[in-house]
This record gives structure tokens, C-alpha cells and sequence, in this order.
């Protein structure tokens, strides 16, 4: 796009070598044309559209016209403060996407653990694609993948009858859980895959020539390094939980905030100034939970 | 250093992981061979005539025309966007340099549905003033608003792996900004560019978060999917669609891998060389 602008392809040497001539000289212009599309096209797209949801949460709506007025108000505020069911499912939400987290950060540990330590160059890159691919398989199919294996008689409860149990706790925050933890699961592994690496293997042999047990290594030297990491991770499995309005319908009957805000936004309610209000909750909540993942040197991780 | 406790138990904790992340996956691949339509497992027959039947469906081919157009266009816009930022912010020192690589990983660091209601909202409120509507032309606006970053990482990550003295001993040889471009620069980053440009478009090509809230009325192939998702009759036609959507992200995730994968070991054995010397 820009780049024709300033050195069409038709016109070839003489006039492409003025323009780059003059952008080496003019690093102004030069910072201009290689930054400016792309800032210009997140602010005016992005950022303005942030700032329209921020705006259209003060707007309310005319219970009897069903129309929008563009009146400033609290109002959506007040209704959040005052009514417990928001304040129910917010909490709900945020110990879904803590213990989705800590799932995650569980299983994440011995696999990048070995792939960073103990596996070969050849088979820490066969991990490592085999932890991408599932990464950027589909979304709903990873979804439809969990209702299969989830549904009534399927795989599940098949293996749990071998055990004797009969049948998952079917449309429970359980199954919620266990898809949620399953599909942010390669987003938390590949960072703290990534920290371990960053450990370098001097530290460990110097732990140990001290006199320190493997426990003791883990939990003085390992973990402080690879803490950033794990809490870098932890912005996706958090975030993406919290964003989360399309999984929960489909494999539970919870109500999650991303799905209060997905029912308000659309359908029968369209109370979009309440829906903007609503959202602004995972936003601050996410804002908070960045601001303490930078302290931590956790973007330096990423 | 490990004890052998620990090393066993390592290996068992990671198998434990790797058999979660793929038996949903490999148990998926099974049931679209099921002949059945009910989900009972094992299955007991097996049949390839829901793909025929995935094949035959109309609307699902458009969905997928959809997908692919949007993908084009939003990798394309993705790709000039991302590369020029990169460029920027690798050359130059300037103010608020930090915020630019946050700024763009906004919208996927965001909670989903904040940038899906975000969109809507910008979408809705421009639609007196410059006649956006719902519909292709907002989703790849979306689209590319994401994708950028993508194709910004896979980009950056190569210029700084590769040496300025490059294009300084081209410039110095008498190549000017053009053909130093176009010999130098473009080869080294053409395989960050290709990683890139297929990163993004897998991205496109499978979001639903956001399209959701800009489709208006067009269908792209996860929409097909959401729609059809609740249905139990339609259960093997979805489940065949999601075998094949999961092979085709498959293939570009596995050429990425190895384009990157071996241009890092190029970069490598550059640093080698340089080295010692």
C-alpha cells in the first residue's frame, strides 16, 4: 500500500533511487514512512475502537424504545455495583482462570522441563512442534474435540468405567475447566519452555558442587529464573479465560463473564452500553494483572 | 545432576502432557471414520461417506471461500504493516519505542470478547459516518488489527539475528538503497516473511472470537462450525470438517516451523564463524 506510493514499481531506477536516496538522508521521513501506516492503522482502528467501548459504557439504554441515548450516565455502573449476580459470576470467573492457570503451569513444567534439560536437539525440536501444532489447530475444534470426548457414553466415560466410576460430572464448571486448561495449555508451555532454556546449566552445576540436593537447586536457583517465565505465561491462560465466551455454552451450563457480556451485547437483551460497562471488568482486571506481570520483569520473559 | 528419581519422574510427568495434548485430537481423527452418528465409544463401523456428504454441502463451501478470502486480504495488510513496523523499531531509537510492540500485541493480550465488543462497537459507530457494515470488509479490518503482530515477531527476531554489516558492505560495494534491498535485505528476511505471512493467515483463518462480532451475516468456516456444533445430527459432517480444517493447519505450521527452524541455524553457524575471528 504505502509502499507504492513512494516507489511504484513502473518507474524503475531513477526515481526509487531518489526516494531511498532521500530517506537515508532524512531519517525523519524515514521513521515517518516505516512506522507511520502501522501506528496510524492501530490507533485509528484499535485504539479508537477502545475508546468508542469506553464511551458507549456511559451511554444507556431506553428500556421502552429499546434505543440507545447518547446521555452521559453511571448508571450501567451503578447496576454492576448493586447487583450481586455480577459480582458472583466476576468471581466465579477469576478462580476459573486461576485454577486453569495452575492446571496448566502444572502439566507445563515436566514437559518443558525435559525438552529445555534433558532431551536431544533433535527431539527438543520434535516437542516443540508437537506442543505448536496443537496450538494453532482450530479453536472449536479443539471444543468439538472435548463435547466428543465428553459426551455420554463417549471416550471418557468409557476410561472412567474402567476405574468403576460412572460418568463425568457432565455439564459442570469441571468440564469447563478441564477444556479451558486444554486449550490455553501449549500458550503457558512455550514461554516457560522457553525460560528453562535461559537457565544456564553453569548455575546448576555450581548449585550442586556447593553441596545443594536437586530439591534445593530446583527451589533456589531454578525457580527464581524461571519465575518471569511462568508468570508471562500465565498472561495468556489468565487472559484467555477470562475472554472466553464461546467454550462455556458449549461444553457447561456455568455462566462465565465473557458469556454475561456475550448475552447483553447480543440477543434478546442488546443492552450494549451495559455489555461495554460489564467489559470493562476483565479489562481492569487485566490491566492490574500486567502492570504486577511487568514488575516482575515477566514481558522481558515473553 | 538430576537424580534418577527425578528423571524418570520428569519423563513420566511430560509423557502425561504430551498424551493430553493429542489424545482429543487423534480421538477426534477416529470418530470422523465412525459410521454411526451417535458418539458412543469404541465406535463400531467404520465408513469415508461423511466426507462425501461434507463435500456435497453448499454452504459449507462458501464458508470456506469466505475464510480463505479474508485470510488473503488480512495477511496482506498484515504483512506490509508488520514488516514496516519492524523495521522501525529495529533501526531506530525513538520515543515511546517500547510501547509499539505493546500496542500491537494488544489485541490478542486483551480478553477476547473486550476486542470482539470493542470492534463492534467502532463498526456500529462508523457506520453513519463512512458506511462500514458488518460483513467481509470488517473482518479482515479485524483480522489484519491482530495479525500484525505475528508477522512484527517472525520479523524482528530475523533482523536482529542478522548482522548490519551486510548492507553496509552492499552499500559500501556501491549497491544503492533499492538493490541493497533487493539482494541483502529481502533474503535474509524472505523466510521470516513466508513464517510470517503463513502464522497470520492460520490466525485469520481460524478466529472466531472476534468474527463473531463482525460478521454481520456472512458465514466464514468457523462460524459454519459454531453453527453447527449443537446440532447432534449434524455431529459427523462437523467432525469431518474438523479433521480436514485441522490438517490444513497442520501444513502451514509445519512449513513455518522449518523455515524458521532453519534459518536459525543458519544465524547459528554465522555466529560461529564470526566467532573466533
Amino acid at each position: 500500500m504505502a509502499t507504492t506510493s513512494v516507489a511504484p514499481r513502473g518507474a524503475r531506477r531513477p526515481f526509487t533511487r531518489r526516494a531511498s536516496a532521500f530517506l537515508f538522508r532524512h531519517r525523519g521521513a524515514q521513521l515517518t514512512f516505516t512506522l507511520g501506516p502501522t501506528l496510524t492503522w492501530m490507533v485509528v482502528i484499535y485504539l479508537f475502537s477502545l475508546v468508542v467501548l469506553l464511551i458507549s459504557s456511559f451511554w444507556t439504554l431506553n428500556p421502552l424504545t429499546a434505543q440507545v441515548e447518547h446521555t452521559w450516565s453511571f448508571k450501567n455502573y451503578q447496576t454492576i455495583l448493586h447487583e450481586s449476580v455480577y459480582w458472583r459470576v466476576t468471581f466465579r470467573t477469576v478462580v476459573l482462570a486461576a485454577a486453569v492457570t495452575v492446571t496448566d503451569v502444572l502439566l507445563a513444567f515436566p514437559l518443558a522441563y525435559y525438552a529445555a534439560r534433558m532431551a536431544s536437539p533433535r527431539v527438543r525440536n520434535l516437542l516443540l512442534f508437537a506442543v505448536v501444532m496443537p496450538l494453532w489447530a482450530n479453536y472449536l475444534v479443539k471444543v468439538f474435540a472435548w463435547k466428543t470426548m465428553l459426551a455420554t457414553g463417549g471416550p471418557v466415560d468409557a476410561f472412567l468405567g474402567l476405574f468403576g466410576i460412572h460418568g463425568w460430572p457432565g455439564t459442570s464448571i469441571y468440564s469447563l475447566w478441564l477444556v479451558l486448561s486444554y486449550i490455553w495449555l501449549p500458550y503457558v508451555i512455550l514461554p516457560i519452555l522457553a525460560a528453562f532454556e535461559r537457565v544456564p546449566a553453569s548455575y546448576l552445576e555450581a548449585s550442586g558442587d556447593l553441596g545443594a540436593r536437586a530439591g534445593r537447586t530446583f527451589r533456589k536457583v531454578v525457580m527464581p529464573l524461571v519465575l518471569p517465565g511462568v508468570v508471562a505465561a500465565s498472561i495468556f491462560s489468565f487472559s484467555l479465560t477470562l475472554g472466553d465466551y464461546l467454550a462455556a455454552p458449549l461444553v457447561s451450563k456455568t455462566l462465565v463473564l465473557g458469556n454475561l457480556i456475550d448475552q447483553l451485547a447480543g440477543g434478546t437483551a442488546n443492552n450494549k452500553p451495559l455489555a461495554a460497562a460489564l467489559s470493562t471488568i476483565p479489562l481492569a482486571i487485566m490491566a492490574i494483572y500486567l502492570l504486577i506481570a511487568r514488575a516482575m520483569h515477566a514481558f522481558e520473559a515473553l | 545432576m538430576e537424580s534418577r528419581f527425578v528423571r524418570v519422574a520428569v519423563r513420566i510427568g511430560a509423557g502425561l502432557t504430551l498424551a493430553f495434548l493429542y489424545v482429543p485430537l487423534v480421538i477426534v481423527v477416529i470418530y470422523a471414520f465412525n459410521k454411526s452418528v451417535s458418539g458412543d465409544w469404541p465406535p463400531q463401523l467404520f465408513t469415508l461417506k461423511w466426507f462425501s456428504v461434507a463435500w456435497q454441502d453448499a454452504t459449507l463451501k462458501g464458508a470456506l471461500r469466505t475464510s480463505i478470502i479474508a485470510a488473503i486480504f488480512a495477511t496482506s495488510i498484515a504483512l506490509v504493516l508488520g514488516t514496516l513496523a519492524s523495521h522501525a523499531v529495529h533501526k531506530f531509537a525513538f520515543f515511546g519505542r517500547d510501547a509499539v510492540s505493546f500496542i500491537l500485541v494488544l489485541p490478542i493480550a486483551l480478553p477476547g470478547i473486550v476486542t470482539a465488543l470493542a470492534l463492534s462497537s467502532a463498526v456500529e459507530s462508523s457506520r453513519t459516518s463512512i458506511g462500514l457494515t458488518f460483513g467481509l470488509t470488517a473482518i479482515i479490518l479485524g483480522h489484519a488489527t491482530f495479525c500484525v503482530v505475528v508477522v512484527y515477531n517472525n520479523v524482528i527476531a530475523r533482523l536482529r539475528r542478522t548482522p548490519g554489516s551486510l548492507t553496509e558492505a552492499s552499500m559500501d560495494l556501491g549497491g544503492d538503497g533499492p538493490t541493497t534491498f533487493r539482494r541483502i535485505s529481502l533474503p535474509n528476511m524472505r523466510t521470516a516473511l513466508i513464517a510470517g505471512a503463513l502464522l497470520a493467515f492460520g490466525l485469520s483463518f481460524d478466529e472466531i472470537v472476534v468474527t463473531k462480532y463482525l460478521a454481520g451475516t456472512v458465514e466464514t468456516l468457523p462460524l459454519w462450525i459454531y453453527g453447527n456444533i449443537q446440532r447432534p445430527f449434524d455431529r459427523p459432517i462437523v467432525n469431518v470438517v474438523a479433521v480436514v480444517v485441522l490438517l490444513l493447519s497442520i501444513i502451514p505450521i509445519y512449513i513455518a516451523q522449518r523455515l524458521t527452524g532453519s534459518a536459525q541455524g543458519i544465524a547459528s553457524a554465522e555466529a560461529e564463524e564470526a566467532g573466533p575471528g
